[in-house]
């Protein structure tokens, strides 16, 4: 008899990923898909895929998908929730589209309590464009558009995300996460799996942020990436929860 | 049925909901705040759904994605809002998601004014978002013909699976009329949305992005088939007084109902004047154009802009009669006695 040790999840199709060799786009989106399957919602989900290197998602997750513009996600989120309360409808997006372009939307769809699950992908690049600065560059960073290194005083400083939507009430569970090791997949899957039950269980705004890598745009090796990721972005961004918890409707 | 008085907006949000509008998304602006107004009021109460939207940016996005899930879904706004929602409206079409969408037109450009304008006539034919698409239009001249074209057009959305855009003017926003609600709408064979994106478990796709240009092409090649359907089947207007008439108005929404006066003036000056008015805007009646009578000596065209549908009456035309132009722009409005001037000195012109 054989025995299954490992099999690709149900909530992930046959397609052939399209991410880069050594880009944790992939591993998160294993996660996403085994939380959808062992919560047993993929067949009530719709995810949104956001522009940018995981615009592609739609043909990845195995779930109706919807395709938003950029950065506008969350406002898509909004009116798919909205109109079909029962689906559970999740965001994937990255730093670019969320903290960026998109961040009015995405604070406005935790300010109002949407009942949404968000996956923030933070790679401090713009990847799909080839390697751009983005909101989340850390400081002397280069980029394509930093050649010289991020400078707080010509860019200001890399955006917390994590941060600022602890400050939003209604935002009932913010957590940064990272893949850099086995370790730290298990504690995002996680926070994953919590995103995913709040919104089963009807408590609001999710948003969990996951540090990735990007070593085509960061010009490095896959392992000099994670190592990049343990180093240098999670001394600036802190791997935690940072809330947990009712929403608090106090004014 | 009863007529009842009733203000433009309300009207217009009114119908909306006889129309079987499930889920409505906005943001504040002037000349149409009674629009929202009114549904938050009442979409609650019917277990519906009403969100004020953080900007029209966000309002058309969340339209996209309501409608994706299969709702009926709606967003009004003026000039600026609509101009903000330009992104969206491309999705939507490239996305193939109906909706409808109300802008109840102000001055421009720019922040403009508030007061009644047709200078968006570009922006609703041509569009201001990317890509090869086109929108719905209709213009309705009264209160009478807005309900019955917003009810309507909740069903003509999802025949084609397109936006559908309802053009009116502050005027008609804010004037009084009377109105019956219950007038019977046009029955069309709705396909089921087995394509909405609601939670199916059955993987289904909404979208606007491909990568091959063979597909790309081949996608437009069929959303273009499907335009020429509209084409085919949605020009809408209307002729008066064209029997023997030896000019004829072009006139649509505002400025239509303007001219009507205008032609009793003319009427009374004897120059027989008809009126052409355009109902659909894009695809534009040029229908209408191939039955004019052979008495017509030229057309004049009135907008409250300075000529933009002018365009399309020329390439409707094509070349067979002189056409003069009248506009009025910025929300102010022209006495009938300015356009049947017009008309006046294109006659003393055409005996010269
Ligand atoms: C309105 C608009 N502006 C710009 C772009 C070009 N664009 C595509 S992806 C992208 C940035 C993506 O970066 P990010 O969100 O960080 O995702 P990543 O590719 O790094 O995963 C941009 C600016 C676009 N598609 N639409
Ligand atoms: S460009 Fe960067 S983020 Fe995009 S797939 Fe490649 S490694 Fe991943």
């Amino acid at each position: 008899m054989k025995t299954i040790v490992y099999q690709k999840s149900k909530g992930l199709t046959d397609a052939q990923l399209s991410y880069c060799p050594g880009c944790t786009h992939g591993i998160v989106h294993k996660l996403v898909s085994e939380a959808l399957v062992e919560l047993d919602v993929l067949d009530k989900a719709v995810g949104i895929a956001s522009v940018g290197c995981s615009v592609l998602s739609y043909n990845f997750f195995n779930c109706d998908m919807v395709q938003a513009a950029h950065g506008r996600a969350c406002a898509v989120a909004t009116g798919i929730k909205r109109a079909r309360p029962e689906a559970i409808v999740f965001s994937y997006q990255g730093d670019g589209d969320l903290a960026s372009i998109g961040i009015a939307e995405t604070i406005h769809a935790a300010n109002r309590g949407e009942n949404l699950t968000v996956i923030f992908i933070n790679n401090a690049i713009y990847g799909m464009t080839g390697g751009q600065m983005a909101p989340t560059t850390l400081l002397g960073q280069k980029t394509t558009t930093s050649p010289l290194g991020r400078d707080s005083k010509l860019h200001g400083l890399p955006i917390r995300i994590a941060e600022i939507f602890s400050e939003i009430p209604r935002a009932v569970f913010v957590e940064r996460v990272s893949v850099h090791n086995p370790r730290a997949v298990r504690n995002a899957k996680k926070a994953i799996l919590k995103a995913f039950r709040n919104q089963i269980e009807a408590r609001g705004f999710s948003l969990v942020e996951v540090l990735s890598t990007c070593p085509v745009n960061w010009g490095m090796t896959p392992v000099e990436a994670l190592r990049w990721v343990e180093q240098e972005m999670m001394a600036y961004y802190p791997v935690k929860t940072f809330r947990d918890g009712d929403a608090d409707e106090k004014a | 049925m009863k007529k009842i008085l009733m203000k433009g907006n309300e009207a217009i949000a009114r119908a909306a909901i006889l129309g079987g509008l499930d889920a409505f998304f906005g943001y504040p602006i002037t000349p149409q705040n009674e629009i929202p107004e009114y549904l938050s009021k009442h979409l609650p109460k019917m277990g519906k759904v009403f969100v004020q939207a953080e900007s029209e940016t966000a309002a058309i996005n969340m339209v996209y994605g309501a409608a994706a899930a299969g709702a009926r879904t709606m967003t009004t706004s003026s000039s600026p809002g609509i101009a903000l929602m330009q992104e969206g409206i491309s999705y939507l079409c490239g996305s193939e998601l109906p909706c409808v969408l109300v802008n109840v037109m102000r001055g421009g450009p720019g922040l403009g004014g508030i007061q009644p304008s047709q200078a968006d006539y570009y922006q609703i034919t041509r569009g201001g978002g990317n890509g090869d698409y086109r929108v719905l239009s209709f213009a309705p001249e009264n209160l009478q013909e807005t309900v019955d074209l917003m009810k309507e057009a909740f069903d003509i959305a999802d025949f084609y699976r397109n936006p559908v855009m309802i053009a009116v003017d502050g005027l008609i926003g804010q004037m009084m009329e009377t109105v019956d609600l219950h007038r019977e709408k046009p029955k069309r064979e709705l396909p089921d949305k087995d394509w909405a994106a609601c939670g199916s478990g059955k993987k289904r796709l909404v979208n606007s992005l491909y990568l091959d240009p063979a597909e790309l092409e081949r996608h437009n090649f069929r959303l273009f088939e499907k335009y020429r359907m509209m084409e085919e089947n949605e020009q809408r207007y209307e002729l008066v007084k064209m029997e023997e008439a030896e000019f004829a108005i072009v006139a649509y929404g505002t400025m239509a109902r303007i001219a009507r006066s205008a032609l009793e003036l003319l009427e009374e000056a004897g120059v027989k004047t008809g009126l052409i008015k355009p109902i659909s805007l894009w695809p534009f009646p040029k229908k209408a154009f191939s039955e004019l009578p052979a008495s017509l000596k030229g057309l004049l065209v009135a907008e409250l802009s300075l000529g933009q549908m002018l365009d399309d009456v020329k390439i409707a035309n094509e070349g067979r009669l002189p056409i003069a132009f009248f506009g009025r722009t910025g929300g102010m409005l022209p006495e009938p006695e300015e356009i049947a001037e017009a008309v006046l000195k294109m006659k003393a012109e055409a005996s010269q």
